[in-house]
């Protein structure tokens, strides 16, 4: 590939991932509202499009039109540099995320992800952590003191989650001997005894621990403190308006389907499974194969939205550190004894 | 219940003291009332205390050589919240009004909050915004029209209102009401007790963001609003319980509709239960969070459900029952911690027994007129005005005039969803009270709320403000 083809294919990518998570976001609001009202014995937004599908697009708008009002208080250079970190770290983490098999057109090879980083696992981790910059700051530079609570309270949530997020993730790492998100991928695609697929599920202790984990990094219920309506009004971005609070609204579902990607990548096998048919049908089957395991994760999101309570502060932190941790680092000891068992046998064979 | 869970006010809260004798005395009629409550009514004898509260320098009401920190009785365990607490330095606090525009707030409370961090060390409330002049506005109006008026006080268990208007009014009046009246006042009031902790446990639910349940309670309670609705007219702010009786009798068919009510409203309570007993994060919310305890409540002023949370065993349908519902057979559900989730336990229990009531009025109820025949009080049929003169005279008169009240002073109280809502009304022999006060629980747990939320953090002021389940037109009137 030549240094020209390289940029115009990377920039089409680029453009196409762009796309694709804004228009996944637009779904991904009115399901939620659908879904959710389903559970709750109402119909949710029916009115704008087909089955109110287009409710979306005219909340974006209305927001479009509206003014952005400023505290007078606020800091302004951060107050509106935030909401667009926010939605900047949300995009950059897609980069890394394979979206289906390789495309081979002609003699090239072209991967359906906009680049494939060795170290993809390192540079999730470091993006996500700087996605919570936007809200500390957000809350921060507001000048107002329901924002602040929210802001102190993500700082404190990020502490006790990114490592319990980062631990679960070591033995994924491990079994797939690679920080490269297609070589997961890759190393998933067997099966145990031609019988299940070999996905990462089967380290089930991680993957409930990155679930939880992921919940508290997208700041969804129950551990929606950092905006819990019902305590801190809106927390971080309760003196936003306008566009300003659409860009976190936006980054928010791009968060909340990039981890749900990330945690079919990981954990579900990413854009594995049966394929059949000609050869087109097999470049267009992972894709669905992967958007299917995303959209599931999706709807434990959802679902958990629908049924449990808010967890409080003290607590959330009390369970990241007491619970998550030790027991991630009692797992990644327990999944180091088996590689061992498997590699050289047991010790007193 | 199982004592397992760390009670963070466990200090403060210990079940084996008994509270004092003396404080377990409620007012059993209007005398009574104005000793506990230290009520004076303009144009009768001025108390010896009020003359102290007002001299010079006795604004605050406490003398000066006393620490209201300290506690001066035995058992008293009340705390003087607006002062300051010497272990905080100023400096690290931050002051936060939560509220009179708030989400969770339920109403136009405001709280006055001082943070250390997250951490509340002083809490304030602050009431006055929805002030409506209710109990000013009833000196303006007839005893016909009293009804209208407070009803609208706590929006959310109207017929109570309603029910200690009537009582308080016929105290003073002296008239007999009939059994089936009396038993249509019970079943109106029961339904209604539970149609309230319906919307208690929904935005009990909601406020501990536990959003769906705020739509499932309001599910139930529909059904409940459906039959208000068809027997009274309205879904709320009924004025259907009269002095007197009734507006008018249940209409045809109305056991298809409570039996429809007793079968599908138990299930959905059976839901909730599901859905929240055992939650590991709804336990972890409420359990030992807004404490109370036996001996602040009776400080305080604490009725109803939360009293019985903390495990004081008082209700007034037990203690001083009214119209009739002595005749029923029903429990007292009480808690042992004084929590939030003993609150949430006794409020469940007590829809079963309102239930229990229902079903016995279901079977009892006894026919017979829906109003007394006294003419003075009640109007006469509409076929006797186009007949009578006489009837057509005392149709006009009383609803222009109204009836005469024989001059005197009567508190009668109800056991409402909140507790004990009294009335105290004051005649002087006209056709309209010269005064009414209404004592109202959601005023005296909210006063409470200091004590409760001493050292929690801000998730616990949701949690707590919602177990205690004010309504702010019930406060402020």
């Amino acid at each position: 590939m030549s240094g020209l083809e390289l940029l115009v294919v990377s920039g089409i990518k680029v453009v196409v991932a762009f796309a694709f998570l804004v228009l996944t976001v637009l779904v991904l609001v009115w399901v939620e509202r659908r879904v959710v009202a389903f559970m709750q014995n109402r119909y949710g937004p029916n009115r704008a499009g087909p089955g109110g599908i287009l409710q979306t697009l005219a909340d974006g708008l209305k927001l479009f039109f509206k003014e952005s009002m400023t505290p007078r208080k606020a800091q302004f250079l951060l107050y509106i540099a935030a909401p667009v970190l926010a939605v900047v770290t949300a995009l950059l983490v897609f980069v890394v995320i394979p979206i289906g098999a390789p495309v081979t057109i002609g003699d090239t090879t072209y991967t359906l992800q906009v680049t494939d980083l060795d170290v993809g696992v390192l540079y999730i981790l470091a993006i996500s952590s700087l996605g919570v910059y936007a809200v500390a700051l957000a809350g921060w530079s507001s000048g107002s003191k329901y924002p602040l609570l929210g802001s102190v309270r993500s700082a404190a949530q990020m502490i006790s989650y990114e490592a319990a997020l980062g631990l679960a993730l070591v033995p994924v790492i491990m079994f797939s001997r690679t920080t490269s998100l297609a070589g997961i991928v890759e190393a998933q695609s067997g099966t145990f005894g031609g019988l299940l697929p070999a996905w990462n599920i089967v380290l089930l202790p991680s993957f409930v621990i990155f679930l939880i984990a992921g919940f508290a990094e997208t700041n969804r219920a129950p551990f929606d403190l950092v905006e819990a309506e019902q305590e801190i009004v809106g927390g971080y971005h309760t003196e936003y308006s306008g566009m300003r609070f659409a860009f976190f609204f936006l980054a928010e579902y791009i968060n909340m389907f990039n981890m749900a990607a990330l945690t079919a990548t990981f954990f579900l096998g990413g854009w594995n499974g049966p394929l059949f048919g000609p050869t087109w049908l097999r470049y267009v089957l992972p894709v669905i194969w992967f958007l299917i395991k995303s959209w599931v994760v999706v709807f434990l999101f959802i679902w958990a939205r629908g049924t449990l309570p808010r967890i409080r502060y003290d607590q959330l932190m009390a369970f990241g550190w007491k619970r998550l941790i030790p027991v991630s680092l009692v797992w990644i000891m327990l999944a180091m004894v088996a590689i061992g068992v498997r590699r050289f046998g047991l010790p007193w064979a | 219940m199982s004592d397992t869970p760390h009670y963070p006010g466990g200090d403060r809260f210990a079940p084996t003291v008994e509270p004092p004798e003396e404080a377990v005395e409620v007012p059993t009629g209007a005398d009574e009332f104005r000793r506990v409550h230290d009520m004076w009514v303009a144009g009768t004898e001025e108390p010896p205390w009020l003359a102290a509260a007002t001299d010079e320098g006795a604004q605050e009401l406490l003398p000066a050589d006393v620490d209201p920190r300290v506690d001066t009785e035995e058992g008293s365990a009340v705390v003087d919240d607006y002062l300051e607490r010497p272990d905080v330095p100023a400096d690290e606090l931050q002051i936060i009004n939560m509220g009179p525009q708030h989400p969770s707030t339920h109403g136009v409370l405001r709280l006055h909050l001082e943070l250390e961090g997250e951490t509340i060390r002083r809490a304030k409330p602050i009431i006055g915004y929805l002030h409506t002049g209710m109990e000013k506005t009833a000196e303006t109006l007839t005893y016909v029209q009293g009804a209208t008026n407070v009803t609208r006080m706590d929006y959310l268990s109207p017929f109570h209102n309603e029910l200690a208007f009537a009582l308080v009014v016929e105290q003073l009046l002296g008239i007999e009401i009939p059994e089936r009246a009396q038993a249509i006042r019970i079943l109106m009031t029961e339904l209604n007790r539970v149609a309230s902790h319906l919307i208690w446990v929904a935005t009990q639910g909601m406020d501990v963001g536990a959003l769906s349940m705020m739509l499932y309670g309001w599910r139930e309670r529909e059904r409940i609003l459906a039959f208000f609705e068809k027997v009274t007219g309205l879904r709320m702010n009924h004025n259907y319980i009269r002095v007197g009786g009734v507006a008018a009798d249940l209409p045809d068919g109305w056991e298809d509709d409570v039996e429809d009510i007793l079968e599908q409203v138990p299930k959905g309570i059976a839901e909730y239960e599901e859905l929240l007993n055992e939650n590991p994060i709804f336990l972890d919310r409420t359990v030992g969070v807004g404490v109370i305890t036996p001996a602040e409540c009776h400080a305080y002023g604490v009725t109803g459900p939360i009293a019985r949370a903390s495990g004081i065993e008082w209700d007034l349908r037990k203690a001083f029952p009214y119209s009739g519902i002595e005749r029923y057979e029903f429990d007292v559900p009480t808690g042992q911690h004084g929590d939030v989730y003993d609150r949430y336990l006794v409020r469940m229990d007590e829809m079963k027994q309102s239930f229990r009531i229902v079903r016995q009025i279901l079977d009892t109820i006894p026919p017979g007129d829906y109003r007394s025949d006294d003419r003075k009080v009640t109007p006469p049929p509409r076929l006797r005005i186009d007949q009578s003169m006489e009837a057509l005279i005392h149709h006009f008169k009383l609803f222009t005039e109204g009836f005469k009240v024989p001059a005197g002073e009567a508190y009668q109280a109800v056991e409402s969803p909140r507790g004990e809502l009294g009335m105290y009304l004051v005649s002087n022999g006209g056709p309209k009270p010269w005064r009414l006060h209404v004592r109202t629980p959601s005023f005296a747990a909210v006063q409470a709320l200091p004590a409760m939320l001493a050292d929690s953090l801000i998730a616990d002021v949701v949690a707590t403000l919602a177990s205690t389940d004010p309504v702010l037109g019930d406060v402020d009137r």
